[in-house]
């Protein structure tokens, strides 16, 4: 074996390296130079500088250009995970951005260098083709994740929600454990690639189907597809809304991206087929049921909530559906498809969790009838709003309705014959379902009258400048998605 | 030149956004000017295209080169009629919206994006691009109805709203699956309507991607049995809103089904020609028939507008020229007649005496106390009834022609249609405006406020217009008929097999 060269390690792990020395800085500066201060003023120094640190790390992964594997896969650099890294710091400036306005806690430097932990597990999630990694990785922002959940300590609900959160992630993750430790029994390695000839040629031995069948469980536990969603209304709903926010884009982007990975490296030969009329045993049927449920039980459930954080929750539970779609059609142009999707969604989830966000400071609330009169008490606001919803319903010229667009056209390319049309003309028809309920917000918001005594509703610079980004980036990747896909 | 139509209408949503609040009066000329100025550019542009027959590109230029999508703006002789309807539809809509004083800007901010979108369908010849501007129409649509509109405005909103994605969402099923096909024989990805035009898509996928894309677009053209969104829509919608509901977004729909779903299916079309020639006719019959029994008088109209392009959908089914021909300027025809039967009901009627229903109409002697207004509505009953001299009757004509070579019997049919309609129009007349009920005591204290400067223009436009376009009709036709005669265009596939030349 190679002598380890721990020079290289810290090359290749560069930024992850740029964020975890900012954590350390945001920690250390709110302790000792800002103790004292108002809260305002430590989020705002705090989110300088963790965006600081972001953005030099997403610089350092945008403008290298290596393609290095290490330690047989356990340290993987490319060009596309770079770029994936770079999605996943500014879907964390962004979620930051939105948190400086928050009142939900006094403890500031945790709560941000908790989030910048959890986006230090994401970046290494993508950036592996080991098992082992992936787990170690993936719990590692899990559980920086669960605590984000629980920080508002002044509201009981997410207690409750943080605490049903880490029980089923726990459950999943044991799951996950479980058919991870079949697939080195059965190949004898925890490389993708290896674990790929490991299987070859073995057909569809029972404990290769289970193995295959828990890792869909522990991930459709991370992605929160049917019928492992049950924690996920209920997680947004309590979480402090950055976290709920966090939770739906960077940490969506990254379970996807390595979800992808696992199925199309590792588990080459064990296909499988959805297409019509033409099952077989393997991993796409599987998925492919999974995303048909969730379609249909996102959109559906979706319809008859009242909470506009349950909604967007169950909105992604919906688009979880529609990602899994780009998963199992397993072409090159439908993991570009997918990955389009997934950060343009991402994007887009944050910007209707910052709105909601400052709706819910303003009004006490985030139930539909909170958002009565929003045009005319924020006119930006529910301007962006409009950008976010109808992006998220899918219509064109916005960023959702181009995703939808290339998602669904590499995946009927993908199957022959047209065979897996059927699930597109599923998701369609279930993306027509959603439309009612994202207008049904904006009906609040442009058509009903608030209450006569409403005030305006100041909304915060911050917050506000980190929206009308998002908006005017969704508007933007809608109109060149070209702009995006020449990194996918 | 024409992109322009586009252009100054989202130029004109943008000033308006930035206008300040309470400035009811300069949202109202900032939206009459755009409007203006997007009419003018269509009619120079439109007169300025010296071969109305070949398909004239504006712009091309490539988008998402990644699936073949090109921002592909161009017209042939059907685009510039329903581009100089649409022009014509918007200025007089805001002529008959004067009076809107409950948040203004906003109104006309989403009544010209409705307009800039109709503008792009029209001027599209990329499917994608084409599908962008369709979808793009529905927001401001629901906003309009929903905000401003009356009698059940948030329902009726929902419907058509509701009824718009499901039929646009048809239409992206279909389009994908024939971008893939098209993909597999091409070679090469694309999303060029005039290259897929020419692609020879299997029959057996044409047999069921057709009628998906066709009922898709053709919800919105109020085809029975999916045309219920129409009156509940029409009603419930502002003045304005119902002038462009009937005026020209069921014509998008109408559009829809020749420019993409016939082009590109013409196979496909052959297979359901009867099927849709018969719901053409229910349409025709039924819209009549339920017009004739209507106590609201919008809702008179809203069914006679579901049986007029019964006969845009009949003439589409005949698949010779003579019927298309008929088809697209029914399409002018019905959204200058309808405009202005709305304007006259919406604006000089209701908003005046806030009823629509017969019964107390009867007692109002509106005859007398809107003069103009009776005359107005007379005229437009006739128009509306199809007698020669106005637009209608041109295109009816030609359509029924038209049909007569292919389905007799349902040309019969619909023959039965026109007659009721003619009774149900004089049914509206009398109850509406010349009753012989005893009149109520008139209230001097609130006499009827005259009608205004703004709704004398609109009207006179829109009757001039129809008058014109009935006596002069080669002014359209000579832009209609090359599209369908030239064996180049892109209609030619369709018209090969099956038609009467």
């Amino acid at each position: 074996m190679n002598p380890v060269n721990y020079l290289q390690i810290l090359q290749l792990a560069a930024p992850e390296t740029i964020v975890t020395l900012t954590v350390l800085v945001v920690l250390g500066a709110d302790v000792t130079v800002l103790r004292g201060k108002s809260i305002a003023a430590r989020f705002n120094v705090g989110a300088l500088l963790s965006i600081l640190g972001c953005a030099s790390a997403a610089l350092l992964a945008f403008t290298r250009h290596t393609e290095v594997n290490l330690f047989n896969g356990l340290l993987v650099v490319s060009p596309s995970s770079d770029f994936v890294k770079v999605a996943l710091l500014a879907l964390t400036v962004f979620t930051i951005l939105i948190s400086t306005s928050g009142k939900f806690t006094d403890h500031v430097g945790e709560y941000l260098s908790l989030i910048l932990l959890g986006t230090i597990g994401l970046m290494f999630l993508v950036s592996t083709e080991d098992l082992l990694m992936v787990f170690i990785s993936l719990e590692f922002a899990s559980l920086a994740l669960y605590i984000l959940t629980a920080f508002n300590k002044h509201n009981e609900k997410s207690a409750e929600a943080a605490l049903k959160y880490f029980l089923f992630g726990g459950m999943s993750a044991a799951f996950l454990l479980f058919g991870f430790s079949l697939l080195y029994g059965i190949s004898g390695s925890t490389n993708l690639r290896e674990i790929a000839l490991g299987i070859a040629g073995k057909g569809y031995d029972p404990l290769l189907l289970v193995a295959l069948v828990t890792t869909v469980i522990g991930f459709g536990f991370k992605v929160a597809a049917v019928p492992f969603h049950l924690w996920a209304p209920d997680a947004y709903e309590g979480a402090p809304t950055p976290s709920a926010a966090f939770i739906g884009s960077g940490s969506k982007v990254a379970s996807f991206y390595i979800l992808a990975k696992i199925f199309t490296l590792g588990f080459v030969g064990a296909e499988g087929s959805a297409a019509y009329h033409n099952f077989l045993s393997g991993w796409m049927p599987v998925i492919a049921i999974v995303a048909a449920l969730s379609m249909v039980l996102g959109n559906l459930t979706a319809i008859v909530q009242s909470s506009v954080k349950r909604i967007l929750a169950y909105s992604a539970i919906a688009h979880a559906g529609y990602m899994l779609l780009g998963v199992l059609s397993n072409t090159p142009l439908s993991a570009s498809a997918m990955m389009f999707y997934v950060i343009t969604y991402a994007l887009t989830t944050i910007g209707a969790f910052g709105v909601v966000m400052v709706v819910e400071d303003a009004t006490g609330g985030d139930a539909i009838k909170n958002f009565n009169g929003l045009s005319k008490r924020a006119p930006g606001l529910s301007l962006c709003l409009l950008v976010f919803l109808l992006s998220l319903g899918g219509i064109p010229p916005l960023a959702g309705f181009i995703g939808k667009f290339f998602l669904f056209s590499a995946v009927v390319s993908a199957g022959a014959n047209l065979g897996l049309l059927w699930l597109v003309i599923l998701a369609i028809a279930m993306s027509a379902v959603s439309f009612y309920y994202y207008l049904r917000v904006l009906k609040a918001a442009y058509v009903e009258d608030a209450a006569a005594e409403a005030p305006a509703i100041k909304v915060p610079l911050l917050t506000f400048l980190a929206l009308v980004l998002l908006a005017l980036l969704v508007i933007l990747f809608g109109c060149a998605p070209g702009l995006l896909t020449q990194y996918l | 030149m024409l992109a322009w139509t586009i252009y100054i209408t989202f130029f004109g949503v943008l000033v308006l956004m930035l206008l300040p609040r309470d400035n009811a009066r300069a949202a109202r000329i900032v939206a009459l000017l755009t409007a203006i100025a997007g009419c003018v550019v269509a009619f120079v542009g439109a007169i300025q295209q010296t071969n109305p027959g070949d398909v004239t590109t504006i712009v091309k230029v490539p988008w998402i080169p990644s699936i073949g999508a090109n921002y592909y703006l161009a017209a042939d002789g059907i685009s510039l009629v329903l581009v100089v309807l649409t022009g014509l539809a918007a200025v007089s809509g805001i002529l008959f919206s004067w009076n809107i004083e409950k948040r203004t800007k906003e109104f006309f901010a989403f009544y010209l994006a409705l307009i800039g979108g109709v503008y792009g369908v029209f001027l599209s010849f990329d499917v994608l691009l084409l599908f962008v501007f369709y979808e793009l129409t529905i927001i401001p649509k629901y906003f309009l109805i929903a905000r401003w509109g009356s009698t059940r405005k948030e329902y009726g909103a929902m419907k058509l709203a509701l009824y718009s994605f499901v039929g646009s969402h048809l239409v992206l099923i279909g389009l994908i699956a024939a971008w893939v096909v098209a993909k597999g024989q091409l070679g090469h990805a694309s999303l060029d309507l005039i290259e897929l035009s020419k692609v020879a898509f299997p029959i057996a996928f044409q047999h069921w991607v057709f009628p998906l894309v066709f009922v898709g677009f053709a919800i919105l053209a109020g085809m029975w049995p999916f045309h219920t969104w129409a009156p509940t829509g029409h009603v419930a919608a502002p003045t304005a809103g119902s002038m462009l509901l009937a005026g020209v977004v069921m014509k998008l729909g109408a559009y829809g089904c020749l420019r993409v779903a016939m082009v590109m299916f013409p196979e496909g079309v052959r297979m359901w020609q009867g099927e849709i020639a018969c719901l053409a006719v229910a349409g025709i019959v039924y819209g009549a028939g339920v017009a004739l029994v209507q106590r609201d008088f919008k809702f008179v109209i809203g069914y006679s507008s579901v049986s007029h392009m019964g006969f845009v959908l009949l003439g589409l089914a005949t698949l010779n020229t003579i019927g298309l021909n008929g088809a697209v300027l029914q399409m002018f025809s019905h959204g200058i007649i309808a405009g202005l039967l709305f304007g006259v009901v919406g604006r000089m009627v209701y908003d005046r005496t806030h009823t629509r229903d017969f019964n107390d109409l009867e007692t109002m002697q509106l005859g007398k106390m809107l003069p103009f207004a009776g005359v107005t509505f007379v005229i437009a009953g006739i128009a509306s009834m199809g007698l020669p001299g106005f637009s209608g009757f041109v295109a009816e004509f030609q359509v029924l022609m038209g049909a007569w070579t292919v389905f007799p019997k349902l040309t019969i049919l619909s023959g039965v249609g026109i007659l009721i309609g003619v009774a149900y129009t004089l049914r509206a007349v009398q109850k509406g405006f010349y009753s012989d009920a005893p009149p109520k005591p008139v209230d001097h204290d609130h006499p009827l406020e005259p009608i205004s400067m703004p709704e004398r223009f609109g009207a006179v436009m829109l009757i001039g217009a129809s008058l014109i376009i009935g006596l002069f009709p080669g002014l359209l036709m000579n832009w209609i008929e090359p599209c369908f005669i030239s064996p180049l265009s892109m209609f030619a596939r369709l018209l090969v097999k099956g038609g009467s030349q």
